[in-house]
């Protein structure tokens, strides 16, 4: 083995405790598998930042005379133009943007004239805990219900949940929110209507205060889970080794924990994966109906105050979080089931 | 034919009907406000109530509907019109630095977040349907692309194409005359689907205020208009509501009896 791939080691581990598998791994062809990953994952970003910073930088309106009104004199907005860097070729500020970006300077906000960095990391201890929230809910809910459907096919169980499905995927997140908020915060007064206790007011009450949007984005989410989780398994319940260890004495219980579930979780992983990103996204407009000071909020403050800088920085920070957690997924993926690597 | 198949035709059709019922005929003229009769429950006059300036609920859901049937269109309209030629394009060749091109593109626009990037889109390009559409639009171009490429790949590999490439006709006659037609009932199914995933973007994108503007009503900003009345009046959301749902659950069911109903192998686990 070449020294420099030890770093794939702990991730072999990963996949024997997984698999079982006791064959040692091909490490070159993994290494080569890793190496492509890594090149696409770094591809995206680039094309990314393109993208938003072109998008961006079409927007109709100058920033500048945004902010001083309508009667500010030219030479003012030319300061201020001068003070923001926008006098500067477009190429040099896509160069300091994404160079800063790397070092971990966002840059600073034109209207609240902090540090950009600051404000997403505030506005993070909000966005990420709903939506990892969000996403323990989902899988709490759809694993075990596309697991009961798949295991009575055709049944009323089944049909119960599948009709369920249908009708979770075509509720719209918001109008649920909504509904939620008139039954439990309205009505039964268990939660509050909207806003955010806050970390310091301890973790129960923030908690508390991202219950109904967590609920609310994760339902339609679930249902669209719960009926991958069942059509994967039955996949693999039709799969002949399930027969042979049906036939060699196994029990359906048993049949369905050891062989039949730890292969159907493969496309689910993928789709929980995915999820995280329409969790993110999703969570912008939840936001909006809970007034929670996350990061879709402040996305739409800094398009309204057209704070350019906090637009490209925030939207980018969303996209790279959601190539990452693809990438991580595809390694799993990989790592799970050694077939698939490598090729689509 | 299935359950799913008539079900999902029939509410399909009654929201169609709906809405161009509208275009002759509406109980009330839909930007017609009557602050004395406002916030009606659903009774005799207005039917299904009426709103905060007294306007009547459900003229504005038949019109409403109008909206979200064209936005959704349109935007599947761009999906295929500019997905189904790539798709085409990058089966046909296979494994050249076009086929290459289109799907690392294909896989970006997947990896974007698609509702950020909507909302971007709308936000600086100004709010309305047109921005909507575009914004919803973009991102049907890869779905389309994608599915055809898939399809078409395996009809390459086919007897009659041989056949047809003996005959010698080149790569984009092909294409057109031999792998269209035969990949034409996935498009309609994965249309189905897009179409009511456009509904529900459409309906997320008015509800925070960048899809269609006022007067033009929309289902989504019926609902942001609701939301501060909602325990007031309640029917005021529940009514717009259901109307996405039932649009949107016409339409799935819609799509899974119809990829049942043309094509019989896949008639399990749909997800």
């Amino acid at each position: 083995m070449e020294p420099k791939q030890f770093w794939i080691l702990p991730l072999c581990g990963l996949r024997r405790l997984w698999t079982g598998s006791q064959r040692p791994p091909n490490l070159p062809v993994m290494g080569r598998y890793f190496a492509k990953r890594l090149l696409s994952l770094f591809v995206s970003l680039l094309v990314a930042s393109w993208v938003i910073f072109f998008v961006v930088e079409i927007a109709p309106g100058d920033p500048a005379s945004f902010m001083l009104g309508i009667n500010a004199q030219p030479d003012t907005i030319a300061a201020l133009r001068s003070e923001l860097g926008l006098d500067q070729s477009k190429l040099a500020r896509y160069i300091s943007w994404v160079g800063g970006m790397l070092t971990g300077d966002f840059g600073t906000s034109y209207t609240y004239r902090t540090p950009v960095a600051q404000m997403v990391a505030d506005r993070l201890w909000v966005s990420l805990p709903l939506a990892l929230f969000a996403l323990i809910l989902s899988t709490l809910i759809a694993l075990p219900a596309g697991i009961f459907a798949a295991s009575h096919p055709g049944k009323s169980g089944d049909i119960a949940v599948m009709s369920a499905t249908q009708l979770g995927i075509a509720v719209p997140n918001f109008w649920f929110a909504m509904m939620l908020v008139l039954i439990f915060a309205i009505n039964l007064r268990w939660f509050s209507a909207g806003g955010f206790a806050g970390w310091d007011a301890g973790a129960w009450a923030a908690l508390r205060s991202l219950t109904l949007p967590a609920i609310a984005l994760a339902l339609p989410q679930a249902a669209i889970l719960a009926r991958v989780m069942r059509s994967a398994l039955l996949d693999i319940l039709g799969e002949d080794f399930i027969r042979t260890a049906r036939a060699k004495g196994l029990s359906q219980r048993q049949v369905l924990w050891r062989h039949g579930l730890r292969n159907a979780l493969i496309p689910v992983l993928t789709i929980i994966g995915l999820q995280f990103s329409f969790l993110l996204a999703g969570a912008i407009i939840i936001e909006q109906v809970f007034y929670l000071p996350g990061l879709g909020r402040l996305v739409f403050q800094a398009i309204s105050a057209r704070d350019l800088i906090v637009v490209e920085s925030v939207v980018m920070l969303l996209v790279f979080a959601v190539i990452l957690v693809n990438f991580l997924v595809d390694l799993t993926y990989a790592l799970v089931d050694p077939r698939l690597r490598g090729t689509r | 034919m299935s359950r799913s198949l008539v079900l999902g035709g029939v509410l399909t059709g009654l929201v169609l009907m709906m809405a161009a019922l509208s275009f002759v005929w509406t109980p009330f003229d839909h930007t017609a406000m009557n602050i004395p009769t406002k916030l009606q429950a659903p009774g005799a006059e207005h039917w299904l109530g009426s709103d905060h300036f007294g306007r009547d609920i459900l003229s504005m859901i038949m019109v409403g509907a109008r909206t979200s049937i064209a936005v959704a269109l349109v935007a599947v309209g761009i999906g295929m019109g500019i997905g189904v030629p790539l798709g085409l394009a990058a089966a046909a060749k296979r494994g050249s630095w076009l086929d290459e091109v289109i799907m690392r593109a294909n896989d970006l626009v997947f990896a974007f977040p698609s509702l950020v990037i909507a909302i971007l889109i709308t936000a600086i390009l100004g709010a309305g349907a047109i921005n909507a559409i575009l914004a919803i639009g973009i991102f049907n171009i890869p779905v389309f692309a994608r599915v055809t490429r898939g399809a078409a790949l395996s009809l390459w590999q086919r007897d009659f194409i041989l056949a047809a490439r003996v005959a010698g006709k080149g790569r984009a006659r092909i294409s057109v005359e031999h792998i269209l037609p035969n990949v034409a009932n996935l498009l309609i199914v994965q249309g189905t689907i897009q179409f009511s995933l456009g509904i529900l973007a459409e309906a997320g994108l008015s509800y925070v205020g960048l899809g269609a503007q006022p007067p033009v009503p929309s289902w989504g900003r019926m609902l942001a208009d609701a939301q501060t009345m909602v325990s007031l009046a309640p029917h005021l959301a529940l009514v717009p509501g259901s109307a996405i749902i039932v649009t949107v659950l016409g339409l799935n069911l819609l799509g899974d009896g119809l990829r049942d109903w043309l094509d019989p192998k896949l008639q399990r686990g749909r997800t």
